[in-house]
């Protein structure tokens, strides 16, 4: 980890949402261990590649184990991680163009898992380290250095994305926010299933969208986000799809499977159970093959 | 008297071919007969031409056999294709409601499948050209008719109207063949055994190999013909702290994998060409962040989709170098179903001992070959863990030139696995002296895996065999003949491909070596000579194994 590395020489650009989210995911993991009182060396940060992916090395405080992998595939190394030890907490860290373009094939094995994991994506609707291409996220129309004449195709509704893959909890948040954010991730990683902590995290280099989010009243500019009142229902997933059909983004409980989820490995550990299966030794194997 | 008796039954997949050379094979083994089996068939459930080949011998064997004694077969199609493999003198069964044979001087016409239907079994009919078979090749029908009694003996209610509706199949089959007077030389008696033998597949052998190995967790995705290994771990492999999962792809089950093996657990999984390409990205990070973990390749014809259910050894370059940049990954090959088993020990404790990925590779003529083999001596079996960090050396996982102790999450010592290049804690680092340093690291790892054995007889011929995988059976078959022929020739041979057993290499230096394997490059022939040594391939890619006959002649040519 970074923690006081004179080698380590990856920067964020001033002002990057990323900061926010860092800040909000340390927060978020000193007071899991005051609370359950867990050692930091419990969690595993999975982290994708991008600009989100160096989070793993950027943390500062208590170091947690972390991996960082290969780009799209922090889901399913986290999913290795969580059936080989469930008692890790594993936190995995991608931006939009990691988790919703290359790596998007993985959502939904995890939401029918229900792998115990969090995911904590970081959105700037621009692919960063590479220098602005537009990514899933980008808005339509919009020209960056692969869309020169505008962008093609449509935005991605991640949050329609979500729900439709069966992801169990869904949260959305700014990372300007970062006490409630770092309230989110740490309740997103009580929860026993596959939980989003789906982050605006602008990108002030390539995707500026901070004055689009939060509103600029000289400029006249309505805010994107706000925030979910109390009338909405995160146990309904029609009235969750209607709500994040709107262009707008909602900021808060999204969705929650309603009912006691079973993680996957529970449902494991279950189904070995029922079946009571005593696993036989090498001997009983190759002895029932005995030519009598 | 005979020593051998090779038999095949060809037809339609899904008209119990393969199921009958099984059968037959399992029968003569439990008679005492040394056997092994070989089958092909189209990458389909039902229809396409398929056949399965038993060849029963009172010696060991080492290939399914060249030449057919007896060729059963179910429709004319069959009997065209199979014909030319065929031996002189041999006989034919075929199935006449299919078609008719002008002549049957050496041939039988039964009408199996309406047999069994009138005699009210009408699962039987393999049974009934069983019984046809072991008369015409003097196979004693006793011991056929214990096999079945046992066999079908499993404590249920209706266990007895099995077994004699299928020993009165079996008899139907042998008056049949008794009616003709067509007869070949009797089989030799069966041979007495001095140690338990029991009866594998060559994907059992790599699973219980692995098993015995200590294999916790096992992650993989359907493909053909590496599947076998993924169902028999979902049954076997159980039990509090392990786990058998389905990926969604290739691309999540080696990326799984290295979660797992970080993690701490003995890991592996099974796949086949399509499947190890996608891999190779997540290979290239099992190497790069140094996770244990085994991949068992089964290796079919390729590239794209190939030969889904074929036979061929072309995995061997991407074997080694699955993915983009530097770096070698250990290979050990299984030539036999008994290397397929110490095999699989033998590359979980290279991935633990150097800590990195491992390829058993393996191909679909041992993955689906059935063989009797003696009981493994299991006290033979060596276990190896990798050298786990206790903590003292901090967060520096990847300081010093070599294997250092390995930090298990949730204890002491966090870092960070890093697929990017990366100094001694893990941190993202492209400073050229760190990548200098980092990628002279990981490859004197390689350097403690230097226990690979190999085989060396003859070595002061000019000329030496020197065959890889399931090639060694017909090659070795082929080196019996021709030194008993007066051909002087050496032999050599090693399941360890990469790195090759040090000693091998000296031992094949100033040596003309020629390499039999199933591909069109001659890619072991290639890895040979990049180490030094004078080798050239002699190459096949039918999909099919090399016959003994052909590697002979050419073995002899190549000589000449």
């Amino acid at each position: 980890m970074a923690k006081r590395n004179p080698l380590y020489d990856f920067k964020w650009c001033p002002g990057c949402g990323d900061f926010g989210v860092k800040v909000a995911l340390e927060q978020a993991l000193v007071g899991r261990m005051a609370e359950r009182n867990e050692s930091i060396e419990n969690t595993v940060i999975v982290a994708g590649i991008g600009c989100s992916g160096n989070m793993v090395h950027m943390m500062e405080g208590p170091q947690p184990f972390g991996i960082h992998g290969i780009h799209g595939r922090a889901l399913p190394i986290a999913y290795g991680i969580k059936s080989a030890r469930p008692d890790l907490n594993v936190v995995v860290v991608a931006g939009d163009g990691d988790f919703l373009s290359i790596g998007a094939e993985h959502i939904g094995p995890q939401a029918r898992r229900n792998l115990d994991i969090t995911a904590v994506i970081m959105d700037n609707g621009i692919y960063g380290l590479t220098k602005g291409q537009a990514s899933p996220t980008t808005e339509m129309n919009v020209v960056t250095s692969t869309t020169r004449f505008g962008k093609l195709d449509d935005k991605l509704n991640p949050f329609l994305f979500y729900l439709g893959a069966g992801v169990p909890y869904l949260r959305s948040q700014l990372s300007s926010r970062v006490k409630d954010l770092a309230s989110d991730i740490k309740e997103a990683m009580e929860y026993p299933g596959f939980s989003i902590v789906h982050v605006q995290s602008p990108c002030t280099t390539y995707n500026d969208t901070y004055s689009l989010l939060k509103g600029d009243a000289k400029k006249g500019i309505e805010p994107l986000a706000y925030p979910l009142g109390d009338d909405h229902n995160a146990e309904d997933i029609t009235a969750a799809a209607n709500l994040v059909r709107d262009r707008r983004i909602p900021i808060g409980m999204i969705y929650r499977h309603e009912g006691e989820p079973v993680a996957a490995h529970q449902r494991l550990a279950d189904a070995k159970e029922r079946a009571n299966i005593e696993q036989a030794s090498v001997e009983q194997l190759l002895t029932a093959m005995t030519i009598a | 008297m005979s020593k051998n008796l090779v038999v095949r039954f060809a037809g339609e997949g899904g008209q119990g071919v393969v199921g009958g050379a099984e059968l037959m094979a399992s029968a003569a083994a439990a008679g005492g007969y040394h056997v092994l089996t070989f089958s092909t068939f189209p990458s389909q459930i039902k229809g396409g031409p398929a056949w399965g080949q038993a060849r029963i011998s009172s010696e060991e064997i080492l290939t399914p056999g060249d030449y057919l004694d007896v060729l059963v077969c179910q429709n004319r199609y069959a009997y065209d294709a199979n014909l030319p493999d065929l031996r002189e003198g041999g006989l034919v069964i075929y199935n006449s409601e299919e078609f008719e044979l002008p002549d049957n001087s050496r041939a039988l016409g039964l009408p199996a499948d309406r047999m069994a239907r009138e005699a009210g079994n009408p699962l039987a009919s393999t049974i009934i050209l069983i019984g046809a078979v072991a008369k015409m090749a003097g196979v004693s029908v006793e011991a056929l008719e214990a096999f079945i009694t046992k066999r079908w003996s499993r404590g249920r209610p209706g266990d007895e109207k099995i077994v004699s509706g299928n020993i009165t199949a079996l008899q139907m089959g042998v008056e049949e063949a008794a009616k003709t007077g067509l007869q070949l030389e009797d089989l030799d008696p069966a041979p007495t055994h001095d140690r338990p033998r029991i009866m594998i597949r060559g994907y059992e052998a790599a699973a219980i190999g692995a098993i015995a190995g200590g294999v916790e967790a096992f992650i993989g995705y359907p493909i053909s013909p590496a599947t076998t290994m993924l169902t028999y771990m979902e049954a076997n492999l159980v039990g509090k702290d392990r786990f058998v999962g389905q990926a969604s792809s290739e691309i999540e089950s080696i990326t799984a994998l290295i979660g797992s093996g970080y993690a701490g657990k003995v890991t592996m999984t099974s796949t086949s060409g399509p499947g190890l390409s996608l891999m190779g990205e997540g290979l290239g990070l099992a190497w790069m962040a140094e996770i244990p973990l085994v991949v068992a390749n089964v290796q079919r014809g390729g590239p794209a989709t190939g030969l889904p259910t074929k036979t061929e050894q072309s995995d061997l370059i991407v074997a080694m170098n699955p993915g983009h940049g530097d770096m070698s990954v250990p290979v050990i090959a299984p030539g036999s179903l008994e290397e397929a088993f110490w095999g699989a020990i033998a590359a979980i404790n290279w991935s633990e001992r150097y800590q990195g990925p491992v390829l058993l590779l393996s191909e679909a003529a041992i993955a689906e070959r059935a063989q009797d083999v003696p009981m493994p001596d299991l006290s033979q079996v060596r276990v190896e863990r990798r050298q786990v960090s206790q903590g003292e050396q901090g967060n520096r996982r990847y300081a010093g030139d070599g294997v250092t102790p390995f930090p298990v999450p949730g204890g002491a010592g966090a870092y960070v696995a890093n697929g990017s290049e990366h100094d001694e804690q893990g941190d993202t680092t492209h400073l050229p002296d760190i990548h200098v340093t980092m990628t002279n690291r990981r490859f004197k790892k390689l350097e403690v895996l230097n226990d690979g054995t190999f085989e060396a007889e003859r070595t002061e011929a000019e000329t030496i065999v020197l065959p890889w995988g399931g090639s060694k059976g017909s090659a070795r078959a082929a080196w019996n003949e021709l030194t008993a022929e007066g051909v002087d020739i050496g032999w050599c041979y090693t399941m360890f491909i990469n790195p090759l057993p040090a000693d091998l290499l000296t031992a094949l230096q100033g040596k003309r070596v020629l390499v039999p394997e199933l591909n069109y490059l001659g890619q072991f022939a290639a890895h040979l000579r990049s180490k030094g040594v004078n080798a050239e391939a002699i190459t096949q890619y039918t999909g099919l194994p090399f016959k003994v006959a052909d590697l002979k002649a050419e073995i002899r040519q190549r000589l000449a």
